[in-house]
């Protein structure tokens, strides 16, 4: 059991990660990264919406039927989101100002539909639940590893207005990187984002190669390990 | 989804509208229900957005009274309403501030004006905008001085044609690299200080109980663009 749980953490995260994998929410991707505060904050709010989509999902997978899962699955994200919206917008109302906009955009987020469809429809509660928070975390990172680049090189500064998003403690994570920095208009404009992603995947083929590598070769020494066991 | 031996209900056209609307009936509850229980809280915080905003564009010493309290809601000829704030102090009307909103290179840009009673500018700031980060965008006070070149003058300080960015003729700068995002707003100001000397003794004069007829004097809409 606990073997499962890895295998999904690993698909979350890395091997077969929303973005880097599946190449979907590609839309909230690119429009939000320009600041890694905004990334953390969309991240945040995505992972809380798969989470919760994940469990009424499951839940309810015995009772939804095939013909009606696509509507009945898109309204559960859809509530989810706009009470998400809602709660933010009273209780979280600065950033709220900031992701405001791309909130909605959630539900358009075909990555939490294509989990409930995949994962969630055909799991127990537990992992289904599991599954949204690694996905989600997966999601994340890839939107904070955006957000840095694109605000350092772009703007120059690192997590400006993460005060806003976790409290006044986080002020101290707000850093001037480069000081009388002009900007670099393109890395923050969406064709930045592109830019940036395209490195990213590149960045992941080759760390996923240089791992394949590492391990058809240990195999081999295994091989050559049990062959001289042989003949001695 | 596999389920060996499906029941036969679940099959009927029947289940299916039923699972549907009972999702829908659900949603529907569950959304009523946040929407109640932020409702409230969501108010306060736009006004609270509203009184920060106003408080940027209007000196402290314009005014005693709550400005998000008692506006003046004028109803244009197109049917658009524009809410004005009032600063009193000694039961004076001292300031007006109200919404203005200019096209930009992107797209609609708001701003906030304030006007003392004699018609000139307090301050104006920025509430929204989708100009380009880096070219457009020095209209936001964080970025640049520029707005700010506007407080002190009204209509005729400087005269009306000069109420124009250099390119055009007129006295005002242009940012580097935008043209379009500066003009967009001087025409909303002058539109708007048009607006205010149209109506200006109607918007100086009230009491917090008069309702005045106010005029709309074509081309001098603030919603103009």
């Amino acid at each position: 059991m606990s073997n499962d749980y890895r295998r999904i953490a690993k698909d979350g995260i890395w091997d077969n990660n929303i973005v880097f994998a599946q190449s979907l929410a590609l839309c909230p991707l690119l429009a939000v990264s320009g600041t890694a505060s905004n990334g953390l904050g969309m991240g945040i709010a995505t992972t809380f919406v798969m989470i919760a989509s994940g469990l009424i999902v499951a839940m309810l997978r015995e009772v939804i039927t095939p013909q009606v899962r696509i509507p009945v699955f898109i309204l559960i994200i859809a509530t989810l989101v706009t009470l998400v919206d809602l709660w933010m917008n009273a209780w979280l109302h600065d950033l709220h100002k900031v992701l405001g906009l791309f909130i909605p955009l959630i539900v358009t987020n075909c990555a939490i539909l294509g989990r409930t469809e995949s994962f969630a429809s055909k799991n127990q509660v537990l992992p289904a639940m599991f599954d949204g928070l690694m996905m989600g975390m997966g999601f994340t990172m890839i939107l904070v590893i955006m957000g840095i680049v694109r605000e350092v090189l772009g703007s120059g500064t690192l997590f400006a207005g993460a005060a806003l998003l976790l409290g006044q403690w986080a002020s101290f994570l707000e850093l001037e990187i480069i000081s009388d920095y002009k900007g670099f208009l393109l890395i923050i404009l969406p064709p930045g984002g592109f830019l940036v992603l395209g490195f990213l995947l590149a960045g992941k083929r080759l760390i996923d190669d240089a791992l394949e590598k590492r391990k058809t070769h240990k195999e081999d020494s295994v091989a050559i390990d049990d062959a001289s066991l042989v003949n001695s | 989804m596999k389920t060996p031996r499906e029941p036969k209900y679940r099959k009927r056209i029947g289940y299916q509208a039923m699972l549907l609307g009972g999702f829908s009936t659900l949603a529907t509850i569950l959304l009523v229900m946040g929407n109640v229980s932020t409702k409230d809280n969501i108010i306060i915080r736009q006004q609270e957005d509203l009184q920060r905003s106003l408080a940027q564009v209007i000196p402290d010493d314009h005014y005693t009274n709550n400005l998000v309290e008692n506006p003046l809601k004028i109803s244009a000829h197109d049917g658009k309403s524009i809410t004005i704030y009032r600063g009193i102090k000694n039961k004076q009307v001292s300031a007006l501030a109200w919404e203005i909103s200019g096209q930009g290179y992107a797209g609609e840009m708001r701003f906030i004006l304030a006007l003392d009673n004699t018609g000139k500018i307090l301050g104006i700031r920025v509430l929204s905008h989708a100009e380009t980060p880096g070219l457009g965008d020095k209209m936001e006070v964080a970025k640049d001085d520029w707005i700010l070149e506007f407080n002190g003058l009204s209509l005729g300080n400087p005269a009306e044609e000069q109420w124009a960015v250099k390119k055009d003729g007129g006295q005002f700068d242009a940012f580097t690299g935008a043209t379009i995002t500066p003009r967009g707003i001087v025409k909303a100001i002058v539109d708007a200080l048009k607006f205010y000397h149209h109506n200006k003794n109607q918007l100086s004069t009230l009491t917090l109980k008069d309702k005045p007829e106010i005029k709309m004097a074509t081309g001098a809409n603030p919603h103009e663009q």
